[in-house]
């Protein structure tokens, strides 16, 4: 453990382990997490929200023999640690028994993950925010456009404490800069950066590379929908990954036959491969989960095989394996799923996926996608901040957005070039580290006015 | 709370705030998740805090605190006006504010039976009943039913001597069926994908009546298993309440709130294409039969409140009236930019976040004259479309696709046989003027989502949507390819 905020959450959760214990039961797990966060958000170019918090949540889980209850709270002094402590023993009480109840997970040896944290993001002020928000719109202001966006900062500190002798704490740190620029002709480019290190996030950079794509996305034009092949930058691969992890990554999904996974099965080509690891430097570490199992390296898809999904310790149980440290705060009927994926990067540059496109499109994002059929992970969802018409090898112009509606598993399959460079980014899973990839076909179903 | 409200403020105007709200939340949540039979999760969450809003030079900051003594009240409204002064130095056109009276007063949401007062077992028994009774048919593969409830007591005051005090209370359930073969995975859900919910209390619950209903529907998840695919093409579509509501939710509610239309959602959900130019003009948003109202004031619904997140009164606003664009969702700071005062629709998802622009009721009127199966009898040759399976819309809310859990042939004015995995799409206006019918009180329901996302760092708003069904006219059903 390495940082004052963990210990002391750890004391926390060590506190509500004892109130739970006094009360009789067979097993009892606290998870504390502490969390600092901040947040400025920016639209047609000034700040228009800021915000921040301080907060603390104590998670209970406790068994009696094979009958489970979760209760949390944000009190931590002793009366509100007993009353949680009451509740949780209450709830366990009365349910019934889970007969494959597979008990609380024992200590794991953990790798202290020092690259989670940096000082510097725990003490980011508004004024640094603010900051970084003027340079973005800056870059806006020089390029004729409008800027839009957020710049959030914040440090989670988790501690886990159980009766089994569990005893884990860490803090970890993350940076996100994000923004759309809109021009006057309906232009509209976006970019992001994510770090553990605020001091990472190049906000200059960030607002340039939107504005530009804002000014060569103005009076785009209609495309027919139909099948195109495309070239998607990583903003636009972040969401494959989000998709697959939530929909199949998982044993759960495995156990209740409703994900894509069968170890073994070729479902990409030989160019993906995408792992979860707690421990690259180069994502959001963690490294450990909210059951306090140290986090392992998961190969999810080895040259487009399917070779292994996360576990917690339940879903372990069943498959009679080891957690992988893939659990979520209790009570989760969700399971388990992988919160820090990582795509192998290839060999080609942008300029080559590019170059490689006959006819296609380069894609700079998607927006508000959702499953239409989950076990073939069919998705739909639309084009958004950027998309041009590709021939020849060389972008043309920019196109107006068109919705799609697409495996996701095809689209591994049909992956025909992964770019070397990769990007830290913030999907809804954590963080997650992407090339830009080129595919075969992708297919848009409909079009829309802008 | 007063003294702590009165310090909070009292800080925020001596560090330069001209002015400033608190909000004091405790907010208490009861779960059960049950699935296949099995119990897999009670949980119980009580979270308690505050946030204090503050203007300065124009600019604003807002900071937040689970520790609820003086002091910190002292340190976090400091915080927040310093955040706001951060703010300053961004800011090209100062805030300002609608008049508004101070607001004062209680209200309480009327509860006949209240939900934490039910004892755990018989909550438990009544969920599993339901769920057992869909797990048993043959075919199904997993069961999953829940229950909640959520109970807020909210506390606000303001520089202006506004103080209110609320107590809301949220009840939602559902049991929904799966049946999976193959690459085939077939759900349905009763009363609808997300549940049923409502600000009542168990009583609401007892209604729905879940274990009469759970077997019916497992045996319509495992007949979707072998049903023929949905056909693509141009059909006419009749949208029961339960896949209504969401359509109501995602292309009226989302593009008539005004923070969008302003452009500061634009980053992350986008903005919308009911631009102010549209309002006093004319605009058709639908048919002449659509009438959308936001009603804040609505008997059950989850965006029934006294006062919103601003000390504004609850009320009842058009949105669409007989098909013309008539107004929006809107703010104090956002209404005087369009010549209009508050329409109380400022929300916050809890003490630590800042209240935004949020749906309320979003409800489209039922319309006298015919029930929703007069609908499907008047129907020729269609499809009868019913509970969500997934919800796409583009970043001005255009272009939308839906995917329902089953669509029904209707031939000859007659529900008829299945068929899996529907979809429909269009581009909102265009859909909603080909709104040909819509039923009667007989099928206007209250629903809602308690899942509504929004703003960063990102917010899970409660709102309510009373829908009848209607019935669209060249509605383009399907992709072609599967």
């Amino acid at each position: 453990m390495n940082d004052d905020r963990a210990r002391d959450a750890l004391d926390l959760a060590e506190r509500a382990l004892d109130a739970a214990m006094q009360g009789g039961v067979t097993e009892a797990e606290a998870l504390v997490i502490a969390e600092d966060e901040a947040l400025t958000r920016f639209a047609n170019s000034q700040i228009h929200q800021n915000v921040a918090e301080i907060d603390v949540t104590v998670n209970l889980r406790v068994a009696i023999g094979k009958r489970v209850g979760v209760a949390s709270s944000g009190r931590t002094d002793a009366e509100g640690l007993r009353r949680l402590a009451e509740n949780a023993t209450a709830i366990a009480r009365v349910v019934e028994e889970l007969e494959d109840w597979a008990g609380l997970p024992g200590p794991t040896p953990a790798a202290p993950v020092a690259a989670g944290f940096a000082q510097s993001t725990a003490a980011a002020s508004p004024e640094l925010r603010a900051d970084a928000v003027r340079q973005v719109i800056s870059a806006a202001d020089d390029a004729g456009v409008t800027a839009y966006g957020s710049f959030s900062s914040g440090t989670e500190t988790a501690a886990v404490a159980n009766s089994l002798g569990v005893r884990v704490g860490g803090t970890r740190t993350i940076a996100q800069l994000l923004t759309v620029s809109m021009g006057p002709d309906g232009g509209s480019g976006y970019a992001e950066q994510a770090a553990v290190d605020v001091d990472a996030i190049d906000a200059t950079a960030i607002g340039r590379e939107a504005a530009g794509k804002a000014r060569a996305t103005a009076n785009a034009v209609s495309l027919d929908a139909g099948d195109y092949p495309v070239v998607l930058e990583e903003y636009a691969v972040v969401d494959l990954l989000d998709m697959l992890g939530y929909l199949g990554f998982s044993a759960l999904a495995v156990q209740e036959e409703r994900s894509f996974v069968e170890l073994g099965k070729r479902i990409g080509s030989d160019l993906v491969t995408i792992i979860d690891d707690g421990q690259d430097p180069a994502g959001i570490p963690m490294g450990f989960d909210y059951e306090g199992v140290a986090k392992r390296r998961v190969d999810l898809l080895d040259r487009g095989i399917c070779r292994g999904v996360v576990y917690d310790s339940q879903t372990a149980a069943r498959d009679d394996v080891a957690s992988t440290g893939h659990g979520l705060p209790a009570p989760n009927p969700w399971g388990p799923f992988p919160l820090n994926m990582v795509m192998a990067a290839g060999d080609q540059s942008r300029d080559d996926l590019i170059g490689g496109l006959d006819r296609g499109l380069l894609v700079t994002r998607f927006h508000y996608t959702n499953p239409v059929h989950p076990k073939l992970a069919i998705i739909t969802g639309m084009t958004r901040d950027g998309t041009f018409l590709v021939e020849g090898g060389r972008i043309v112009g920019p196109v107006k957005n068109l919705r799609f509606t697409q495996s996701y598993l095809d689209a591994l399959a049909c992956t025909v070039g992964v770019a070397r460079e990769r990007r830290t980014l913030r999907g809804f899973l954590g963080g997650v580290v992407v090339p830009a990839i080129r595919l075969e076909a992708w297919t848009f179903t409909g079009t829309t006015e802008h | 709370m007063r003294d702590l409200t009165e310090r909070a403020l009292d800080t925020a105007a001596s560090l330069g705030a001209r002015y400033a709200d608190v909000r004091i939340v405790r907010r208490h949540e009861e779960s059960i998740a049950i699935k296949t039979g099995r119990v897999e999760g009670v949980a119980s969450n009580e979270t308690e805090g505050f946030g204090i809003r503050v203007l300065v030079d124009g600019a604003w900051g807002f900071a937040s605190s689970h520790i609820l003594t003086g002091t910190e009240a002292d340190r976090v409204a400091g915080e927040a006006v310093r955040i706001a002064r951060a703010s300053a130095t961004a800011l090209r056109e100062p805030a300002v504010l609608d008049d508004r009276p101070p607001a004062y007063g209680r209200y309480e949401t009327p509860v006949d039976e209240d939900p934490f007062d039910v004892p755990l077992e018989t909550k438990i028994a009544d969920l599993l009943a339901a769920d057992q009774a869909a797990s048993a048919v043959k075919g199904i593969a997993f069961t999953e039913s829940m229950y909640a409830a959520q109970r807020e007591w909210k506390t606000f005051a303001a520089t202006d001597g506004s103080f209110t005090e609320q107590t809301i209370t949220h009840v939602g359930s559902a049991v929904e069926a799966n049946a999976v073969e193959g690459d085939e995975h077939q759900r349905r859900s009763y009363p609808d994908s997300g549940g049923g919910w409502q600000a009542a209390g168990y009583e609401y619950i007892r209604s729905l009546d879940l274990a009469a209903r759970a077997e019916p529907l497992a045996d319509e998840a495992v007949e979707l298993l072998t049903a023929p695919q949905c056909p693509s093409g141009r059909f006419t579509i009749i949208l029961d309440p339960s896949q209504l509501y969401l359509q109501v939710h995602e292309s009226c509610g989302h593009p008539t709130e005004l923070d969008r239309v302003f452009g500061t959602e634009a980053s992350y959900a986008g903005t919308s294409f009911l631009t102010t130019d549209k309002l006093g003009s004319g605009f058709r948003y639908g048919s002449e039969l659509v009438t959308i109202v936001a009603d804040a004031t609505a008997s059950g619904g989850m965006g029934t409140f006294g006062w919103d997140d601003e000390g504004v009164a609850a009320q009842a606003v058009p949105l669409v009236q007989d098909g013309i664009f008539a107004g929006y969702l809107s703010s104090r700071e956002t209404a005087p930019r369009i010549g209009r005062s508050s329409s109380g629709a400022m929300r916050a998802d809890g003490w630590n976040r800042i209240p935004l622009i949020r749906m309320t009721n979003i409800n489209l009127l039922p319309r006298p004259g015919m029930s929703l199966d007069d609908i499907v009898a008047d129907t020729d040759d269609g499809l009868y479309l019913a509970s969500n399976r997934s919800w796409s819309i583009d970043d001005r809310r255009l272009n939308f696709q839906f995917a329902t859990e089953v669509a029904y042939e209707i031939k000859g004015g007659k529900k008829g046989r299945l068929f899996k995995n529907p979809t429909y799409t269009g581009i909102t206006y265009e859909f909603w003027r080909s709104c040909d019918a819509v039923g009667d009180e007989r099928s206007y329901v209250m629903l809602g989502t308690p899942n509504c996302g929004k703003g960063e760092p990102s917010q899970t708003g409660h709102v309510g949507h009373a829908v009848p069904g209607a019935r669209f006219r060249d509605v383009q059903v399907g992709v072609g390819k599967w």
